[in-house]
């Protein structure tokens, strides 16, 4: 119930963000559509602990941030592949582990590895993630487990 | 003007992945490429709304954003299904 | 009138790390690869765009909605292609390398 609450809380201020209008009418169809969706996602039941609040933690900010430089990075990275395809591609598939103690937080390490180009999360089995990388640099940077150490970090406050 | 060729840089990458879509060679090629050209669409969108100085187009582009992504995982579902459907008829 | 010239450096670098996916799109040997090169145009190309674009409209209802568009596709891009390469490979499409997973 109390996720259903914080759910209805982010709804109000997406809704008051994107409209920016403060019109009586305006506000009765947005307190309809939030009643109406929270109720909907209560119905089917994908309300969980994705929804608790306390998951936002000063540490994610932070994570992101070094995220995008990754990002940046491993951008580069399969640039280099596009000039140069038959030099640079070296395709592997690897199982990489992945320790973090909640479910949230593994999904969390997987999506952080597919967002970085370069490296793709095949499949995510019990405390393994299986991944596809293009190149040496990709596969080099999955194994050497910094971006796993990272979600573990960020998982470290909320625990 | 800086809009107006960036919007013509995400036409490009449009075409190219619209030829990705064209030449396959496997349905999920043509996925990946439609994927690829509807998240430039937003961008474009996007850019749009700056080249024509109308700021309700960033909505269009919000929503196009969320459509798009629905949108990929319905078709993969679909052709999912239909390939699971496909191999037990062979037999 | 510095940060006008950040913004165009961001537009333009960004529509050319979109290109350069596209090039990988058409270039690259085989599904496994090209869902790199798709991420590639996902991911930077969407950031510096965005970025580019939120420095030329300021601290505004705009910028907030610009940032928006950013984090959906920021958080869709990996489920879409994780999805992909899941439904790619459940349906028997190999991956080239893949004998080395054992190691």
């Amino acid at each position: 119930m109390r996720y259903v609450i914080s759910l209805a809380l982010v709804m109000a201020a997406l809704w008051l963000g994107l409209s920016g209008l403060f019109k009586p009418v305006l506000l009765a169809l947005g307190v309809v559509s939030i009643v109406l969706t929270a109720w909907l996602s209560w119905r089917m039941d994908v309300i969980g602990v994705e929804h608790n609040p306390g998951l936002f933690s000063w540490r994610l900010p932070i994570y992101w941030a070094w995220l995008v430089w990754q990002i940046v990075l491993s951008n580069i990275d399969v640039a280099r592949a596009v000039f140069n395809p038959r030099g640079h591609i070296r395709q592997r598939v690897l199982r990489v582990p992945a320790r973090q103690s909640r479910e949230l937080t593994r999904v969390t390490y997987a999506n952080s590895i597919t967002l970085t180009p370069g490296t793709v999360s095949l499949r995510l089995e019990g405390n393994e993630i299986l991944v596809h990388a293009l190149t040496k640099a990709g596969a080099d940077g999955v194994l050497s487990g910094e971006m796993g150490d990272r979600v573990c970090w960020l998982e470290g406050q909320s625990k | 003007m800086i809009y107006t060729l960036a919007a013509l840089t995400m036409l490009a990458t449009m075409a190219l992945a619209l030829a990705r879509a064209l030449l396959g060679p496997t349905v999920w090629d043509r996925i990946v490429a439609v994927n690829v050209f509807g998240t430039k669409t937003v961008l474009l969108v996007a850019l749009i709304s700056f080249v024509m100085g109308h700021e309700l187009f960033i909505d269009i582009a919000l929503a196009y954003a969320l459509i798009n992504f629905i949108a990929i995982i319905a078709v993969l579902k679909l052709v999912n299904v239909q390939h699971s459907l496909e191999r037990e008829e062979e037999p | 009138m510095i940060v006008d010239i950040l913004s165009w450096i961001l537009l333009l670098g960004g529509g050319l790390v979109g290109i350069l996916g596209g090039v990988g799109l058409l270039r690259f040997p085989d599904f496994y690869s090209r869902l790199h090169a798709a991420g590639m145009t996902d991911t930077l190309c969407a950031l510096m765009i965005i970025a580019g674009l939120i420095l030329q409209a300021g601290f505004s209802l705009l910028s907030i909605k610009l940032a928006l568009i950013l984090l959906f596709l920021l958080f869709t891009s990996p489920t879409a292609s994780h999805a992909l390469a899941r439904a790619g490979l459940t349906d028997g499409l190999k991956p080239e390398g893949e004998q080395s997973s054992n190691n």
